[in-house]
C-alpha cells in the first residue's frame, strides 16, 4: 500500500466542512428561503391510473380569492424530456393522457399554501378513464392497453446480450441451478421532500431546487421551457439527502419556473410527504429469472439472466437501470458464458427510476442468493465458493469492464474472518440464557460498482476553478453537488493537500450553473472520482502559478519549490522560503496585478459503446463485501440483525470518517430493504404513503456495524480514491437474506423478508419434513 | 381571526398576531425566521421539527402556536451561546454525526433533552430518546457515538 504518512489533509478523519453550519441550524435548504413577494404553488395530480384528458377548466380556480395563476399542459410546449433522446416519453405536465395516480395535470400559484391547495379542488378536469395495467404480466399480454401509443406490448426496451455460448456452458456444467427472485418497490425517503423555488431576475429564470445535479436540471428546463440554457440559472442550496431520487427534473421544478414567468413573482412549490411517497421516483422492482451452470468443485461456467422490470408509467432512468444489471452480473464473479435478457415494461404504476445502487441491488440479491444455495447444495463453504469465482485485479469482464484495482477477495476474506469471530463469540455466549429457541444464521454477499460512467452523454466530465485569495485562503468553485454525502469536504481536502495549506483555509462554492463550472451531478458514485480529479487538476494549475511567483521572489527554479504548512520553500532548505499568503498577495500587489486562479477538468478515459452496450464503462471499479448475522424467532417470524461487518475497497479513503458514514447509512437503508420497506400498491394507488405506514429503520433497529476500508490505491483515482456512495448499500440486503436462509434453512426469494414470509416458509418446511 | 400571543423563544419574548390554527413550526419558520426546525412530514412521524418546550422535546408540527404560550421554547438557533457550540453540537461535528443536516437540529434537541434529564444515559436510553427522530443518511451509528461521548465529558 502507498505510504500515506506524508499526507497532511487527506486520509484524515476531518469533520464535514459545513458541519458547524448544519448543527447550528444556519444551513439554508430550499424550504428555508423566503423571497419577498413569494407565492406558493401546488400541483394537481391525476386520481386515475390511466385516463384521457378531455378538457381542463380552471376558471373557478382563477376566480378564487388569492389565486394568481394556473398552468396546464396547454401552457407548455409539450416537450418530452429525459436523459436519452430516444427514450424521452414524459412531459412535465400531462398534455393528452395521464398514466399513473399522481401524474401531474396542472399547477396553481396563490398567496399562500392553503389557498393554493383549495384552488386545486376548483380545477375541473374532464377525464375519460382508460383500462389500466398494474403488473408486468398484464402489461405484456397481447391486446393489453397501450400506455404509450408508440410502444407495442408496453415494452419500452428489450435487451438481448449473448456472450460466449451459454447453452454449451450449461451442457458442460456438472450441476444446473435455476430460480426466480423478486425485488420490491422502495422509496428513497430523503428527510427533505422535493422542493423548488423559482424567480425571474434580470431576464433569467433563477431556480433554487433540492437537486442532485443542477446542470442536468438546467438542461431539462431548457428543453421543456424552450429557452436557451443561458436564460436559466439553477442553484443548489443545502439538500437534505437524495439517494438517486433527486436526479431528475420534477414537475415542481418546471411548474415553479413557468408560474414565476406567468406571475412575475417568485413561486415556491414544496411536495408534502404523501406526494413524496406516492408521486416521486422509486426503485425499479424486478423479477429475475436466473439459471447457473457450475462444476462439482464450485467453478462457475455459465449464467442466464432474464429480468422483467416494472418501469411504471414513464421511462425515467429505468431502461439504463436494466442495462446496468447486465454489467453487474458479469463484474463480481467470473464465468465464461452469459446470456442476458432484459425488458423494461410500462405499467400504470408510479415511475420507477434511479435509486442508490442503480439496478445492482436487485441483481445482487438474486445472484448472491443463488450462490448461497449453490454452496449449501454442493457442500462448499459459501465464502470459499465466492473466493473461487471472485473477480481479480487486471481482468476484463465479459461485458468489457477493465478492472484495474480490485480488493474484492480481501473484502470477502475480511468479512468472513470478522463476521466469523462475532459468530463464535455469540455462540459461546448464547448458552443458558433462555434464548436457544431463536435461530441464528450467518450470510455474506458481494458487490462491485462503477466510479462514474458514460451512459448518458458523450462525456462524463467535471470542471473546477481554484481561486487563491489575498489573505491566503482558497476558494474552490465546483459544480459537483454535495447533497449530504460530504463531497464539498472531500474536494476541499484534495485542494488543500495539493496546495500545502490547511483544511481551515478552504471555502467551497457549490453548485450554481452560473457561478460554478460544469459537473453532471451526484450519481454513479462519480463525485469523488471524477470531480476529485477535476479539482486536483485545477489545484495543480493554481499551484504552478503561485510557485512561479514565489520562484521569482526567492530567486529559485519553480520546479525546486514545494509548499508545506502554508510555507513555500526550496525543497530541502526550509529556511529559504515565504508564506503561501505572501506569494499570493505579492502576485496581486505587483504591477502585473495577477489574480491567481487555477482551472481544470476531468473526463474519465473509457470506451463504452452504447450501441453494443459493451466496453469499459468506467475508469475504475470499487468492490465490497458484507456479512450479517441474524437471529430469527421461529414463533413470530421476527428477524433481528445482531451484527454487520462491511469491507469496502474504496481505493483510498480521502476522509475515512465520511467513508464510514456512507457505509453505516447504507446498512440502515439495506436493512430496511431487506426486512421492512415495501410500497404497497392497490390498483395503482400507493397505500402506505407516510412514515407511520412505510417503516424505515429507526435508531433502535440498527445493528452494530463494523467497517473495514480496503485501500487498493487506484492508479486513475485522485490519490487512489474510487467511488463508494452507492455500492455500500448493494450487499446489505443479500447478506441479511443469506443469513436468514442459514438460520431457517429455507430460502426466501422475494424482498422484503417479512415475518409472514418466514412463518409461511417454516410452516411449509415442517409440512415437507 | 388572528389572535395576539406572546412566545418566548430562545430567551427572547415575541408578540405576534397568529391565526389560531397555525402550528408552532409554521410560526417559528415563517413569522420568526427560525428555520432550523424542519418540516419533513408535517404528521409527527419524522422528528425533523423537534423543539424543546420547557426542556422537553415536542414535535412542533403537532403543537399549535397558541399552546406554546407561556412556555420556554428552545430551537436549535438558541443552543450555541456567544458563538460557542453546545457540547452536543461540538460532538456531532467531531464524530461525523452529520451528513445532509436536515434531521440534525431535531436530533440534537432530542439529545439535549435526554442529557439534561439523564446526564449519564446508557446506549439503550440514548436510542430510546432518539427513536422518534428519523435519519436516512447516517445509519445513526455516529449520532449515538456523539451523544455517548458528550455524556462522558
Amino acid at each position: 500500500m502507498k505510504d500515506c504518512a506524508n499526507y497532511s489533509v487527506i486520509g484524515k478523519r476531518l469533520p464535514l466542512i459545513d458541519a458547524v453550519t448544519k448543527v447550528t441550524g444556519e444551513a439554508k435548504f430550499t424550504g428555508d428561503l423566503f423571497v419577498p413577494g413569494m407565492l406558493i404553488g401546488a400541483i394537481l395530480r391525476s386520481p386515475y391510473p390511466h385516463a384521457r384528458i378531455l378538457n381542463i377548466d380552471a376558471s373557478r380556480a382563477l376566480k378564487h380569492a388569492g389565486v394568481r395563476a394556473v398552468v396546464t399542459g396547454k401552457d407548455t410546449a409539450g416537450v418530452k424530456y429525459g436523459a436519452l433522446e430516444h427514450l424521452r416519453d414524459e412531459a412535465a405536465l400531462a398534455t393528452d393522457k395521464v398514466r399513473y395516480i399522481g401524474d401531474e395535470v396542472a399547477a396553481v400559484a396563490a398567496v399562500d399554501e392553503e389557498t393554493a391547495r383549495e384552488a386545486l379542488d376548483l380545477i375541473d378536469v374532464e377525464y375519460e378513464p382508460l383500462p389500466a395495467v398494474f403488473t408486468t404480466e398484464e402489461a405484456m399480454r397481447p391486446g393489453a392497453p397501450r400506455i404509450h401509443d408508440h410502444v407495442e406490448n408496453n415494452v419500452s426496451l428489450s435487451l438481448h446480450i449473448p456472450l460466449g455460448d451459454v447453452e454449451a456452458g450449461f451442457a458442460r456444467s456438472d450441476f444446473i441451478f435455476e430460480d426466480s427472485f423478486e425485488t420490491q418497490c422502495v422509496a428513497h425517503c430523503p428527510l427533505e421532500p422535493h422542493i423548488s423555488l423559482a424567480a425571474c431576475d434580470g431576464g433569467q429564470i433563477v431556480l433554487w431546487s433540492s437537486t442532485q445535479g443542477p446542470f442536468y436540471l438546467r438542461r431539462d428546463l431548457s428543453l421543456t421551457l424552450k429557452l436557451p440554457s443561458s436564460k436559466i440559472r439553477v442553484i443548489k442550496p443545502f439538500v437534505g439527502g437524495g439517494f438517486g431520487g433527486k436526479r431528475e427534473m420534477t414537475a415542481g421544478d418546471f411548474c415553479a419556473a413557468l408560474l414565476a414567468v406567468k406571475t412575475s413573482r417568485p413561486v415556491k412549490i414544496a411536495y408534502d410527504r404523501e406526494e413524496e411517497f406516492s408521486a416521486t421516483r422509486r426503485r425499479v422492482p424486478m423479477k429475475i429469472y436466473l439459471k447457473a451452470g457450475v462444476m462439482k468443485d464450485g467453478t462457475l461456467v455459465a449464467k442466464r439472466c432474464r429480468v422483467i422490470a416494472d418501469g411504471g408509467a414513464y421511462n425515467g432512468r429505468g431502461p439504463m437501470i436494466v442495462a446496468s444489471g447486465a454489467s453487474q452480473m458479469t463484474l463480481v464473479y467470473r464465468f465464461p458464458h452469459f446470456l442476458f435478457e432484459g425488458h423494461h415494461v410500462y405499467t400504470n404504476n408510479p415511475v420507477t427510476s434511479s435509486m442508490r445502487g442503480f439496478g445492482n441491488n436487485q441483481i445482487r440479491f438474486a445472484d448472491d442468493s443463488m450462490m448461497e444455495r449453490m454452496a449449501k447444495e454442493l457442500g462448499i463453504d459459501p465464502v470459499e465458493l465466492r473466493l473461487k469465482n471472485v473477480r481479480r485485479p487486471g481482468e476484463t469482464s465479459l461485458m468489457g469492464a477493465k478492472v484495474t484495482t480490485c480488493g474484492l477477495p480481501e473484502c470477502i476474506e475480511k468479512v468472513a474472518e470478522r463476521g466469523g469471530l462475532h459468530k463464535k463469540r455469540a455462540q459461546n455466549g448464547s448458552g443458558g440464557n433462555g434464548r436457544q429457541a431463536l435461530l441464528r444464521g450467518f450470510g455474506v454477499a458481494s458487490a462491485a460498482y462503477i466510479s462514474g460512467c458514460k451512459l448518458f452523454f458523450e462525456h462524463d466530465s467535471s470542471a473546477a476553478i481554484v481561486k487563491l485569495e489575498e489573505d491566503g485562503s482558497v476558494c474552490l468553485l465546483t459544480g459537483a453537488s454535495d447533497i449530504g454525502q460530504g463531497s464539498n469536504t472531500v474536494l476541499a481536502q484534495l485542494v488543500a493537500e495539493e496546495l500545502g495549506i490547511a483544511f481551515e483555509d478552504m471555502r467551497v462554492v457549490s453548485a450554481d450553473t452560473d457561478t460554478t463550472p460544469m459537473d453532471l451531478g451526484a450519481y454513479g458514485s462519480r463525485t469523488t472520482f471524477v470531480a476529485g480529479n477535476a479539482v486536483l487538476a485545477a489545484a495543480r494549475d493554481a499551484k504552478k502559478q503561485v510557485l512561479e511567483v514565489a520562484a521569482e521572489r526567492l530567486e529559485a527554479d519553480s520546479a525546486d519549490l514545494e509548499i508545506r504548512e502554508r510555507w513555500i520553500c526550496v525543497k530541502g532548505s526550509p529556511q529559504r522560503g515565504m508564506t503561501f499568503q505572501a506569494a499570493v498577495s505579492a502576485a496581486l500587489n505587483s504591477p502585473d496585478g495577477k489574480s491567481i486562479m487555477g482551472r481544470g477538468y476531468y473526463n474519465p478515459p473509457t470506451d463504452y459503446d452504447p450501441r453494443t452496450r459493451r466496453g469499459n464503462v468506467s475508469a475504475a471499479y470499487s468492490f465490497a463485501a458484507q456479512s450479517a448475522e441474524v437471529e430469527v424467532n421461529p414463533e413470530t417470524g421476527e428477524v433481528r440483525v445482531i451484527n454487520l461487518v462491511a469491507a469496502q475497497d474504496c481505493g483510498f479513503a480521502i476522509n475515512p470518517m465520511a467513508t464510514e458514514g456512507q457505509i453505516e447509512g447504507s446498512v440502515s437503508m439495506g436493512l430496511g430493504q431487506a426486512l421492512y420497506e415495501d410500497l404497497v400498491m392497490e390498483e395503482g394507488q400507493t397505500v402506505n404513503a407516510s412514515f407511520s405506514a412505510y417503516k424505515i429503520p429507526s435508531v433502535r433497529d440498527m445493528p452494530p456495524v463494523e467497517s473495514h476500508l480496503i485501500q487498493t490505491i487506484d492508479p486513475e483515482g485522485p490519490h487512489g480514491a474510487k467511488g463508494i456512495g452507492e455500492m455500500t448499500l448493494v450487499p446489505t440486503s443479500p447478506a441479511i437474506a443469506n443469513a436468514i436462509y442459514d438460520a431457517i434453512g429455507v430460502q426466501i426469494k422475494s424482498l422484503p423478508i417479512t415475518p409472514e414470509k418466514i412463518l409461511a416458509a417454516l410452516k411449509e418446511k415442517r409440512a415437507c419434513s | 381571526m388572528k389572535q395576539s400571543l406572546e412566545l418566548t423563544v430562545n430567551g427572547q419574548s415575541h408578540e405576534l398576531l397568529v391565526d389560531p390554527h397555525r402550528t408552532l413550526l409554521e410560526v417559528l419558520r415563517e413569522q420568526l425566521g427560525l428555520t432550523g426546525a424542519k418540516e419533513g412530514c408535517n404528521l409527527g412521524d419524522c422528528g425533523s421539527c423537534t423543539v424543546l418546550l420547557d426542556g422537553k422535546p415536542f414535535l412542533s408540527c403537532l403543537v399549535l402556536a397558541v399552546e406554546a404560550q407561556g412556555r420556554e421554547i428552545l430551537t436549535i438557533e438558541g443552543l450555541s451561546q456567544n458563538g460557542k457550540l453546545h457540547p452536543i453540537q461540538e460532538s456531532f461535528v467531531q464524530h461525523g454525526a452529520v451528513q445532509c443536516g436536515f434531521c440534525t437540529p431535531g436530533m440534537i434537541l432530542s439529545a439535549k433533552a435526554l442529557l439534561d434529564r439523564n446526564p449519564r444515559p446508557t446506549e439503550a436510553e440514548v436510542k430510546e430518546a432518539l427513536s422518534g427522530n428519523l435519519c436516512r443518511c447516517t445509519g445513526y451509528v455516529k449520532i449515538v457515538e456523539a451523544i455517548m461521548e458528550t455524556a462522558k465529558t
